[in-house]
């Protein structure tokens, strides 16, 4: 059974990918890549990697899609032509496609134990992670403290996208202009605008519980991030992007991004004072296995903050954006 | 005993379930226009859903997994049909017609003015503005 | 008879996948991929029980809420687009 399903996975996301390639019409090319990102959590799901099956469901399926539409609705969704660079692009993509190919022929065989990623470090985490971190994921005490420098420098990373939007877009956001039509938040949607009040409090709800389940379950701050900045843009998105803003503070959020990454930084230099190395927590606490416990559920928290105002600055930049781009042409 | 009508009653539903939604499929990749592939798809979609993760509650025995099941469930019963609901407003919205022009609503009249269509041309987008 | 519910539901995201591509409209397209979301959501439960860990249905459950968000998002923008650019949509 296991066989049949990862064999139709991985073929449709294979026709998929094509098609997307193939397509010139960029609108239908961000659909069929949610379509890829639904394919691709199923896969991971039947691989049994729960916790990036989670990551790909929050982010693959469900926020890039959204950004990636708002980018086109903003710049025009039809993909101009140029056959040398066509050319070129295809000479690339051969080669490097090739070398990829001959770079697999030398890896070990699907599941194989004797595969170097189940020989070198993963043994170890596998045998001692319970005693020395006492949480029963592991994948979230790989993440959260083998690892944690490595989960610093993705929380950077997405700060900074945030701050990069932020200057490209976010600066003229102050001027107040017309208010923006949003056509769902008409009267007309009323079936929408219920829907949406029953649907957000267990949103949000839910992604509490996957922040603070994440070390027994699948989840952590990354997924709960998402999910809960999903709350706010599903109610921007029936009520209009003034009604947020009259709930979500703008400045806030754009604090909130750096506070998340600072609680994380923060907990590395308290490893420092306790007298062990940056984001070691063991010395958070008298025991070791409390310290990295409650060191954890900091950084997780921190990561979560981060992740969730990011998104949501991300994406009402966009969105006023594309008031703003559609309001000239409806005044004119 | 209770086991065995439990496992038969959650076979029957999968079986069901399955059934509905693989018609549903066949409807939506069969039928001639959007708007009788939309009312094959979602109307399958839920009932579809429905017979499923009940068909798993019935065997997922008491415990969280049943609780989840459960949230699923009044998930899909909320989202589903809204999603048709909405799809179904912005096709009208963005003058998707039906092959006859019988749209039921008041966007019919910009339609008497758009372009003409054939016998064949389901799916007929007007270029006109409105 | 749950490994024939996996069946049919892969059957049917074959089915929903040959419509996302054919089109025509965009909003055939929005369809196939709504159908597909609730279909992927079925199919992790199902793999869930299938592989007997039926405590990781959490992303069965994230898929329920966030493919309903990201439906409506697209049909917004859509309609954003379908104001000022009819003659782009066939």
């Amino acid at each position: 059974m296991e066989l049949i399903l990862d064999i139709a996975l991985l073929s449709l996301l294979l026709v998929t990918a094509v098609y997307i390639a193939w397509t010139r019409d960029l609108f239908a090319a961000v659909i069929l890549a949610g379509i890829y990102g639904l394919l691709s959590a199923s896969f991971f799901m039947s691989m049994g990697a729960v916790d990036v099956a989670f990551t790909e469901a929050a982010v693959g399926a469900g926020i890039s899609p959204l950004l990636m539409l708002s980018t086109l609705a903003i710049c025009g969704r039809a993909q101009r032509a140029n056959p040398q660079r066509a050319l070129l692009a295809l000479l690339t993509v051969g080669v490097v496609g090739a070398l990829l190919i001959t770079a697999t022929l030398e890896m070990p065989a699907f599941g194989s134990p004797d595969a170097p990623a189940h020989l070198h470090v993963a043994p170890r985490y596998i045998a001692d992670s319970m005693r020395e971190i006492g949480i029963p994921n592991v994948v979230t005490s790989v993440l959260a403290s083998y690892r944690a420098f490595d989960t610093l420098g993705e929380v950077v990373v997405i700060f900074t996208a945030g701050l990069g939007v932020l200057s490209l877009l976010g600066l003229r956001g102050d001027v107040r202009e017309e208010p923006i039509h949003s056509p769902m938040a008409e009267p007309s949607h009323l079936v929408l605008r219920v829907v949406g009040k029953v649907l957000i409090p267990p949103i949000l709800l839910f992604a509490l519980y996957v922040q603070f389940h994440g070390e027994y379950g699948p989840g952590g701050g990354f997924q709960a991030g998402v999910i809960f900045a999903v709350g706010f843009i599903l109610y921007s998105l029936v009520f209009g992007l003034e009604a947020v803003e009259k709930i979500v503070n703008r400045a806030l959020v754009q604090a909130l991004a750096a506070v998340g990454v600072l609680i994380y930084g923060t907990v590395g230099l308290l490893g420092i004072v306790s007298g062990r190395n940056y984001l070691d927590y063991s010395g958070l606490a008298g025991d070791s296995v409390a310290g990295q416990h409650l060191g954890i559920i900091a950084i997780e928290l921190g990561v979560g903050i981060t992740v969730a105002s990011v998104m949501m600055i991300v994406f009402f930049v966009f969105s006023a954006q594309l008031a703003r781009g559609r309001a000239v042409p409806h005044a004119s | 005993m209770i086991d065995s009508v439990l496992a038969i009653l959650s076979a029957v539903m999968l079986g069901l379930g399955g059934f509905f939604m693989v018609s549903g499929a066949i409807g939506l990749l069969r039928f001639p226009d959007f708007y009788s592939r939309m009312h094959a798809a979602s109307m399958t979609d839920t009932l579809g859903s429905y017979l499923v993760v009940g068909g798993l509650m019935l065997t997922a025995g008491w415990g969280l997994p049943l609780f989840k099941l459960a949230l699923i469930l009044v998930f899909i019963f909320f989202t589903s049909p809204t999603a048709g609901h909405a799809l179904a407003k912005s096709a009208q919205h963005c003058d998707l017609r039906l092959p006859g022009g019988g749209a039921s609503t008041k966007k019919a009249d910009n339609e008497i003015s758009g372009s003409a269509q054939g016998p064949d041309s389901r799916d007929v987008v007007s270029a006109d503005r409105v | 008879m749950i490994i024939a519910t996996a069946i049919a539901l892969l059957v049917v995201m074959v089915l929903a996948l040959v419509r996302a591509l054919l089109g025509p409209t965009i909003h055939d397209r929005i369809l196939a991929v709504n159908v597909f979301g609730t279909k992927t959501v079925l199919l992790i439960s199902v793999i869930c029980f299938i592989s007997g860990r039926p405590e990781f249905l959490d992303i069965a459950l994230v898929y329920a809420l966030i493919n309903f968000v990201s439906i409506i998002g697209v049909l917004k923008y859509f309609e954003y687009q379908g104001r000022d650019e009819r003659e782009g949509m066939q």
